[in-house]
C-alpha cells in the first residue's frame, strides 16, 4: 500500500508540474525515479517535521500541491500545531502520508506506534482523513487527491495487505459496503477490513461497512446501515478514544433509531503497548483479533 | 559581530510618529494590544513598505509581489498601520481592532486581511512558511520574514534556518526585531540568545546588524540584500521595545497591555505628538 501510494505520487507528479514531494529522512532509494527525473520537485529534507509542515504550507500557498511522507507518529504528533495552523487554518493543499498507521511498527515500541493519529486529526476543521483498506483502493483514490481542497491525511498500513475492496469508483467521504448481512453491523476502516470480513464469515448474518474516509464521515450511508442493525461493532487499529468508534458513538447517541441497538467500540485500550512482537501479536495482546470480534458480537447478541 | 543597543537612537521623524499614532488609535479602540512589540518594529515595516517591497494594494495577490510575513504576529498593530497607510484596506478598519465585526484581530490572519501573507501568532511558524514560499519563488520573487527575538527561542525557527541555508535561498531575507525583551522580562534573563548574529552566521546566513530604528541604515541594508549570492540574509535589528514613548520603552508591563485607561491613551498620544 505504501509502495502503491508513493508510486502514484510519482506518476501524478509526472503529469502535473504543481506536485512536489517532501520526505523527512526516508529509507535509501525511496522514489529514486522521482528524484532523478524531477529533482526540482523532490525534497529529502531531514528530521525536521515541524519545519517541514510549515515549509509545505509555504509551497502550497504558492500554488504547489505537496505530498509529504514520513512515519505516521512523526507526521502527526511531532508537528501537530503546524498541521492545525499552517495547513488547516490556511486551507493548504498538503497531503500528509503517514507510514505505519496503528501498530505496524510493533517491534519498535511505543515511540513508533501511531495509535491516536485519527483521533487528534479528526478534531481539526477542514482536515480530510483517509485510511484505505488495500492497494487497489489506494490506487483508485490517489488521482483524486490532487485537486481535493485543503489538507489531507493518508494513513498507510503495513503493505502487502490482502485486496478486500471491489474496483468501484472512489469518492472522498463515501462508505463502502463490503458484505451484506442480517442484524449485525461491523463498521471498520483501513486494513482492519480483513479482520471484520473474517469475523463476519464466522458469525453469519453480519454486514461489514468500510469507511476509507474518517473525515468527513459518510453520515447518510451510516444512518442507512445503522437503522436496521441490532448489534453494532466498530473495529479499528487505533485507540478507542477519538477515532472511528467515537465518531459512530457520537452519531448513534444523537440519532433516535426505531430499532434499539447494542454497541461496542473495538480498538486499542487506553494504554501504551506493553510488549513488542509482530503487528498481529501486539494487536491480539491488546484485544484485536478475529476471535475477539466474534466473541464481542456473540456477547452483544446474547444480551439482546 | 555583537552590538549592544545604543540609547542614542536618531529621533523619530514625523512619519515614524504618525505611524505610531495610527497604532495608538487602533490600540485605543480595543483598549488592548501588544503595543511595545509593535513600536519596536515600526521602522522595519516602514522601510520595507516605503522603499523595498514590490506590491500593489489594489491587487494584494499580484503574482509578482514580494512576500512579507510578519512571523511575530503579535506585532500586528504595526503591520495594520502600514497596510492601511498603503491602502490595502480603509483606515477606518483600524478603529475596529479586535472588534467582533472587524477583520483586524490580535494576530494577523491570511485570507481575512488584504496584504497579510500568513496567519501568525504562534511563534516559530513564519520562517518555515517563508522558506516554502522562497523555494516556490526561486528566480521569480523575494520573501521577507520578520521574526522576534523571543521567537528565536523556538526550535522550529532554527530548523527553518538550516533548510534555508541548505537550499541557498538568497531570495529570502529575515529581519530579527531584537528588542531584547520578551513577555516576562529581558531575553537575557529568560533565555539568552547572544551572540545572536554569530548563531545565524553559523547556520549559513549572511548577517548584518544595525540599529532597527535607524531608517537610513535599514534602507541601505535592505537595498543590498542578498548580502551574499547563494545565501539567505538576516538583519539583526537592535530595537527598543515600546520605542517612541518613554514610559513604554523597555517596560515589560506593556508587552501585552489590556484595559488601557483614557489617561494612558492620552499620555501615549501626548508623548508621540511632542516627540
Amino acid at each position: 500500500m505504501r509502495k502503491t501510494c508513493l508510486d502514484c505520487v510519482y506518476e501524478l507528479a509526472k503529469a502535473d508540474e504543481r506536485i512536489v514531494f517532501i520526505g523527512s529522512d526516508l529509507g535509501a532509494g525511496v522514489l529514486d525515479a522521482f528524484k532523478r527525473e524531477m529533482p526540482d520537485r523532490f525534497f529529502m529534507e531531514g528530521i525536521s517535521e515541524a519545519h517541514l509542515v510549515g515549509m509545505a504550507a509555504g509551497l502550497a500557498l504558492e500554488g504547489r500541491i505537496v505530498y509529504m511522507n514520513t512515519i505516521a507518529t512523526f507526521i502527526t504528533r511531532r508537528c501537530f500545531e503546524q498541521i492545525v495552523l499552517d495547513l488547516c487554518l490556511h486551507k493548504t493543499q498538503v497531503r500528509l502520508i503517514g507510514s505505519g498507521g496503528g501498530v505496524v511498527y510493533a517491534p519498535l515500541g511505543p515511540t513508533h506506534l501511531a495509535t491516536e493519529d485519527i483521533g487528534i486529526l479528526r478534531t481539526l476543521p477542514g482536515m480530510t482523513i483517509v485510511a484505505p483498506a488495500d492497494a487497489g483502493e489506494m490506487r483508485r483514490m490517489m488521482p483524486l487527491t490532487v485537486d481535493l481542497p485543503g489538507p489531507l491525511y493518508i494513513r498507510l498500513g503495513k503493505g502487502g495487505d490482502p485486496i478486500v475492496t471491489r474496483p468501484e469508483p472512489f469518492r472522498f467521504g463515501q462508505a463502502y459496503p463490503l458484505r451484506a448481512g442480517g442484524d449485525t453491523l461491523i463498521v471498520t476502516t483501513g486494513t482492519m477490513a480483513q479482520m471484520a470480513l473474517d469475523a463476519a464469515d464466522r458469525l453469519g448474518g453480519t454486514a461489514v461497512l468500510h469507511l476509507p474516509t474518517l473525515k468527513p464521515i459518510d453520515q447518510e450511508a451510516l444512518l442507512a446501515h445503522l437503522a436496521p442493525a441490532r448489534v453494532v461493532v466498530t473495529l479499528e487499529e487505533h485507540t478507542r478514544i477519538g477515532g472511528l468508534g467515537s465518531a459512530l458513538a457520537e452519531l448513534i447517541a444523537e440519532t433516535p433509531f426505531a430499532v434499539p441497538k447494542r454497541f461496542k467500540r473495538m480498538g486499542l485500550p487506553d494504554a501504551f503497548a506493553s510488549q513488542y512482537g509482530s503487528q498481529a501479536s501486539l494487536m491480539a495482546h491488546m484485544g484485536l483479533s478475529t476471535e475477539a470480534v466474534v466473541a464481542t458480537v456473540d456477547e452483544l447478541r446474547r444480551s439482546l | 559581530m555583537t552590538m549592544t543597543p545604543s540609547p542614542l537612537h536618531p529621533d523619530l521623524d514625523r512619519r515614524s510618529r504618525q505611524l505610531r499614532l495610527a497604532i495608538v488609535d487602533a490600540f485605543a479602540s480595543a483598549g488592548r494590544g501588544h503595543l511595545g512589540s509593535a513600536f519596536s518594529l515600526v521602522e522595519l515595516l516602514r522601510v520595507l513598505y516605503d522603499d523595498i517591497l514590490r506590491f500593489d494594494p489594489a491587487r494584494p495577490r499580484w503574482a509578482e509581489r514580494d512576500r512579507m510575513i510578519l512571523s511575530k504576529g503579535h506585532g500586528c498593530l504595526a503591520l495594520y498601520a502600514i497596510l492601511a497607510d498603503k491602502g490595502f484596506f480603509p483606515r477606518a478598519e483600524l478603529a475596529k481592532f479586535c472588534a467582533a465585526d472587524g477583520m483586524l484581530g490580535g494576530h494577523p490572519e491570511y485570507g481575512k486581511v488584504p496584504g497579510v501573507e500568513a496567519s501568525t501568532g504562534s511563534l516559530g511558524h513564519g520562517l518555515s512558511i517563508g522558506v516554502g514560499m522562497a523555494l516556490a519563488l526561486r528566480g521569480k520573487g523575494r520573501v521577507f520574514v520578520i521574526d522576534s527575538d523571543g521567537e528565536c527561542d523556538e526550535g522550529s525557527l532554527w530548523e527553518a534556518a538550516l533548510h534555508a541555508a541548505k537550499h541557498r535561498l538568497d531570495n529570502l531575507a529575515v529581519l530579527v526585531d531584537y528588542n531584547h525583551m520578551q513577555s516576562y522580562g529581558t531575553s537575557a534573563e529568560v533565555l539568552p540568545l547572544d551572540p545572536l548574529g554569530a548563531k545565524w552566521q553559523a547556520f549559513g546566513f549572511a548577517v548584518e546588524e544595525l540599529d532597527g530604528h535607524d531608517v537610513a541604515a535599514l534602507r541601505a541594508a535592505l537595498r543590498r540584500v542578498p548580502f551574499a549570492a547563494g545565501r539567505p540574509s538576516v538583519i539583526i535589528c537592535h530595537t527598543v521595545k515600546g520605542k517612541g514613548v518613554p514610559f513604554l520603552e523597555g517596560n515589560a508591563k506593556w508587552h501585552h497591555k489590556t484595559k488601557a485607561s483614557a489617561e494612558e491613551i492620552s499620555a501615549l498620544r501626548a508623548a508621540l505628538e511632542c516627540a
